[in-house]
C-alpha cells in the first residue's frame, strides 16, 4: 500500500493514499466528528451525504472549509482539525440541527445513547442561540418500531439500511425544505408499508426519531401480578451481547449471568429459546429430507430448494416481494413462536395452570419478533401463544432499572424441561447456523450414520452470500447462504428465474444474522463487536455437551408424551404456519 | 380502491415507452400527470411496479415537486404567481382572498370541482404583476376586488 505524508495541526503523519482525510486521521487516531457520516464495514457500505457538515477541516490552499468524510486525502496536504474557524463552524452547524430539535434528552427513549446527544457534550454545547420553528409530526407506532420524526436530523442513514442494504424500500425522503422528511409511501404508517421490522434502520439511527415499541413497563406489571405465571425463553444471540450493556468486552458469553438476572427479576421460570430451536431443526430437518427424497425419486412437483423459515423479517420480505414463492419456504414455525405454542400446551398442562394465566416473555435481538407474535396466526381465541417481546436493549434497562448489579451475579442454570438445549440450537444467532444445525441432523436421518465431525466450517462466516455442497455419503447436498435482504433477493431472483442449483437455501434478514439484529445493544459503526458476537456464538456451541438436536433429552420427551413425530398431525397444527401475499399495500383491485 | 384495466394499461404504455427505466421516474410521472390529470395512490403503485422501484420512492418524488399533484384540478384551475415581482405587488393578499371565497387551501379543490387552487413561481409576466391564471388565461394587475370578479367569470358560464 502507497503512502502519502500529511500535516493535521501541524503533526506530520504517514497515511495511506486514496483514502478520505477522515478515513486518514482515523488511521492516526486523531478524531474528527461525523453525524450523518456512517462506515459499515461487514457491510462494504459507507454513507456519506455530506449533509451535516459537522466533519468540516480547514485546508491551505482552500477558501473554504471541506467536508473531512468525502474529501480526498492527497500528498503534501495541510489540514487543520483544531483551529478556532473550525471549532466555530462546527459549534454552529450543530446549534443549527439542534435549533429545531426537542430538548427532552431527560426522558428521551435514547438518552445515554444518542449520537448528538454525544455530539453536543462534546462540543460543550450550553446554550443554545437560535431558537427554530419546531416541527410536530404524527407519532407513529407499529408492533415493533415507534417514529418520532419530530427527533429526525435528515442524516438518511436509515434510508441507506432499507434502501439499498435491505432493498426493503419502505422509507424515502418526502416533501422538500423544512417540511422533507423520513417517511413511508403517503405518509402512511409503517404498519401499513412493506416494511419488514427487521430493525436496521432503528439500528443505524443516531437519534430517538426510529426507536424500539418498549414493553419493559408492561412486563414488570405482570410480574408483579400473582395470579400469572410469567415464563422467559432467550434467544441465543441475546447471550453473546447483553454484557456489552454492562461493559463487558464484546464477545464475552453472559448465559449464566443473564438467566440469574431473569431470576432475580421474578420470572417464575426461566427458559431457553435454544429448546425451541432444536423443536424447529427436527420440524425442518424433516421436511427437508420428505421433499428430498420425493425429488431424487423423480417426483417434479416437490419444490426445492427449501427456504428456512425461522427469521420473521423475511417472512414478510418474501410476503411483500415474492409472494409468488410463498410455497418454497419451509412451513415450520421460528423458534420463538414454536416455544410459544408448545408452552401454552404442553407445559401449562404440564405445570397445571390454565392458558389465559400464563404470560410468555420473549427476550430477542430482533424487533420482528414483536411484530411476529402479535400475528394472528399465532393466538388461540385472541390469546397470543407469545405475550411479549423485549429486545436485548431492554433487557439491560430492565435489568438497571431494578437495581441489579448484573457484574456481581452469579451463574445460575436454566430451568427444565424447555431450558435444555444442543449446540446446534445456539448457533442459530448467526448468519449460517441454522442450516448448519439442520445439516447436522438431516445428514444423520438421511444416511443413518452418525456424523463426527459436526463443525461445517465452509457454512461460516460474514460473507454476503455462501454455498457449499455438503456429502450425504454420495449423494451431493448443496447449499446456500444469504444474510441481509438485499442478497437474499439476489438468491430469490435466481430461483424465480428457474437458475438456482440449491437443495436448501438459509436467509436471515439481518447482516451478520440475529447477531446483529435490531434490538441488540448498537454497534455505533464499531464492525468489530459483530465479529466478536459471531466467535462467541461458536465457542458456546462448542462447549455444549450435545451438539445435534435430535440428540436434545427434553425434545425427545416432548415428541414420546405430545407430538407424537416430527410432521405430526399434531406437530402441524401447534409447530407449522401459513404465508400470505402481502404484495398489494394500497389494496387496489382492478376493474 | 380501484383502477379499471384501461388505466392501467395506459401506464403501462407510457412506462414502456420509457424503457422501464427507474432513472426515468420523473418524466414518466411528467406524463402520467398530463394524461390523468393528478397521482393519485393506485396511479403511484402501478407507476412503481412496472419501474420495479419502491412506492415510497414514487412518493418521494412526488411530494419533492410542487409541480406533481395527488388531487385531481378542478375544472378551471386557478394558479396565482408568487415569484418576486408578484409577491411584492400583493400576491400573497390575492391568495388568501381566493381561498377565502373558494373556502380551500393551495392545492385543494372546491367540492364541486369547480375550481383549484396552487401557486406557481414567476411566469414571466412581471409586468402586469400580480399575476393570477385561471387555466391558460392570464389576469394581470389583480386587486383584492378583482378577486371575486374572475370567480364570477367563471360562475356564470
Ligand atoms: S425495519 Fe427494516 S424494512 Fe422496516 S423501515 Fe427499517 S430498515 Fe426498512
Ligand atoms: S430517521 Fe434517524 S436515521 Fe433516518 S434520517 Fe432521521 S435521524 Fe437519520
Ligand atoms: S435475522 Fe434474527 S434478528 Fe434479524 S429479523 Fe431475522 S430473526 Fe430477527
Ligand atoms: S459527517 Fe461529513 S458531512 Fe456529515
Amino acid at each position: 500500500m502507497d503512502t502519502i505524508n500529511i500535516k493535521i495541526d501541524n503533526k506530520n503523519f504517514q497515511v495511506a493514499e486514496g483514502t478520505t482525510i477522515l478515513e486518514a486521521a482515523k488511521s492516526v487516531g486523531v478524531n474528527i466528528p461525523t453525524l450523518c457520516y456512517m462506515h459499515l464495514h461487514h457491510l462494504n457500505t459507507t454513507h456519506k451525504p455530506t449533509g451535516c457538515r459537522m466533519c468540516v477541516v480547514e485546508v491551505a490552499g482552500r477558501k473554504n472549509l471541506v467536508p473531512a468524510c468525502a474529501t480526498e486525502c492527497l500528498p503534501g496536504m495541510e489540514i487543520k482539525n483544531q483551529s478556532i474557524r473550525v471549532l466555530n463552524s462546527r459549534k454552529t452547524v450543530l446549534e443549527l440541527i439542534l435549533s429545531d430539535h426537542p430538548t427532552d434528552c431527560l426522558i428521551c427513549a435514547k438518552n445515554g445513547d444518542c449520537d448528538l446527544q454525544s455530539m453536543a457534550q462534546e462540543m460543550g454545547i450550553r446554550h443554545l442561540h437560535y431558537q427554530g420553528e419546531q416541527s410536530h409530526y404524527i407519532k407513529d407506532r407499529s408492533p415493533a418500531i415507534k417514529r418520532d420524526m419530530d427527533k429526525c436530523i435528515g442524516c438518511g442513514r436509515c434510508l441507506t439500511m432499507c434502501n439499498d442494504v435491505q432493498t426493503v424500500g419502505a422509507l424515502s425522503a418526502i416533501n422538500r425544505g423544512f417540511m422533507s422528511v423520513v417517511a413511508p409511501a403517503f405518509q402512511m404508517n409503517l404498519e401499513e408499508s412493506v416494511c419488514t421490522y427487521c430493525g436496521q434502520c432503528v439500528a443505524v439511527c443516531p437519534t430517538a426519531a426510529l426507536t424500539e415499541i418498549d414493553h419493559t413497563k408492561t412486563v414488570i406489571r405482570h410480574l408483579a401480578d400473582p395470579s400469572k405465571t410469567v415464563i422467559v425463553q432467550t434467544a441465543p444471540a441475546v447471550r453473546v451481547a447483553l454484557g456489552e450493556e454492562f461493559g463487558y468486552d464484546p464477545g464475552t458469553i453472559v448465559t449464566g449471568k443473564m438467566t440469574a438476572a431473569l431470576k432475580d427479576l421474578g420470572f417464575d421460570y426461566v427458559f431457553d429459546t435454544d429448546f425451541a430451536a432444536d423443536l424447529t431443526i427436527m420440524e425442518e430437518a424433516t421436511e427437508l429430507l420428505d421433499r428430498l427424497t420425493r425429488h431424487l425419486n423423480g417426483d417434479t412437483t416437490v419444490k426445492l430448494p427449501l427456504l428456512t423459515s425461522c427469521c420473521p423479517g423475511w417472512v414478510s420480505f418474501f410476503e411483500h416481494h415474492f409472494p409468488d414463492m410463498k410455497d418454497i419456504p419451509s412451513t415450520a414455525r421460528s423458534p420463538q413462536q414454536m416455544f410459544g405454542s408448545i408452552a401454552k400446551t404442553y407445559l401449562a398442562d404440564k405445570l397445571g395452570i390454565k392458558r389465559k394465566d400464563m404470560i410468555v416473555v420473549s427476550i430477542m435481538p430482533c424487533l420482528a419478533k414483536k411484530y411476529e407474535c402479535s400475528r394472528d396466526e399465532f393466538a388461540t381465541d385472541g390469546n397470543p401463544d407469545v405475550d411479549f417481546v423485549l429486545s436485548t436493549r431492554e433487557l439491560a434497562r430492565l435489568i438497571k432499572q431494578a437495581g441489579i448489579d448484573f457484574k456481581s451475579l452469579e451463574h445460575a442454570d436454566f430451568d427444565k424441561p424447555m431450558g435444555e438445549s444442543s449446540g446446534a440450537a445456539v448457533i442459530f444467532g448467526s448468519t449460517g447456523g441454522v442450516i448448519e444445525a439442520a445439516v447436522r441432523t438431516a445428514y444423520e436421518v438421511f444416511t443413518n450414520q452418525k456424523l463426527h465431525k459436526v463443525d461445517f466450517e465452509q457454512l461460516r462466516g460474514m460473507d454476503w452470500i455462501r454455498e457449499s455442497t455438503i456429502d450425504f455419503n454420495g449423494t451431493p447436498i448443496k447449499i446456500g447462504i444469504a444474510h441481509g435482504l438485499g442478497n437474499a433477493r439476489k438468491l430469490l431472483e435466481e430461483i424465480r428465474e428457474g437458475k438456482s442449483l440449491y437443495h436448501a437455501i438459509e436467509i436471515m434478514a439481518c447482516p451478520g444474522g440475529c447477531i446483529g439484529g435490531g434490538g441488540q445493544p448498537l454497534l455505533h459503526g464499531d464492525s468489530n463487536i459483530l465479529l466478536a458476537r459471531q466467535k462467541a456464538i461458536y465457542a458456546e456451541d462448542k462447549g455444549k455437551m450435545i451438539r445435534k438436536s435430535h440428540e436434545n433429552p427434553s425434545v425427545k420427551k416432548l415428541y414420546e408424551e405430545f407430538l407424537g413425530s416430527p410432521m405430526s398431525k399434531k406437530a402441524h397444527e401447534l409447530l407449522h404456519t401459513q404465508y400470505f401475499d402481502k404484495s398489494n399495500p394500497m389494496k387496489i383491485t382492478k376493474d | 380502491m380501484t383502477i379499471c384495466e384501461n388505466n392501467v394499461a395506459k401506464i403501462e404504455i407510457i412506462c414502456k415507452e420509457f424503457n422501464y427505466d427507474k432513472g426515468e421516474l420523473i418524466n414518466v410521472l411528467h406524463k402520467t400527470q398530463t394524461t390523468f390529470g393528478y397521482l393519485p395512490e393506485e396511479v403511484q403503485q402501478i407507476v412503481a411496479q412496472n419501474l420495479n422501484t419502491s412506492l415510497a420512492h414514487v412518493y418521494g418524488v412526488v411530494s419533492f415537486y410542487s409541480f406533481f399533484t395527488m388531487t385531481p384540478k378542478g375544472k378551471f384551475p386557478i394558479n396565482i404567481c408568487t415569484g418576486t415581482a408578484c409577491y411584492v405587488r400583493g400576491a400573497e393578499k390575492v391568495l388568501n382572498e381566493f381561498k377565502t371565497l373558494l373556502k380551500i387551501k393551495v392545492g385543494e379543490t372546491t367540492k364541486d370541482d369547480k375550481f383549484s387552487l396552487s401557486n406557481l413561481r414567476c411566469v414571466g409576466a412581471c409586468g402586469l404583476a400580480p399575476v393570477v391564471l385561471v387555466g391558460e388565461k392570464v389576469y394581470g394587475r389583480v386587486t383584492l376586488d378583482g378577486v371575486q370578479k374572475i370567480l364570477d367569470d367563471y360562475n356564470e358560464s
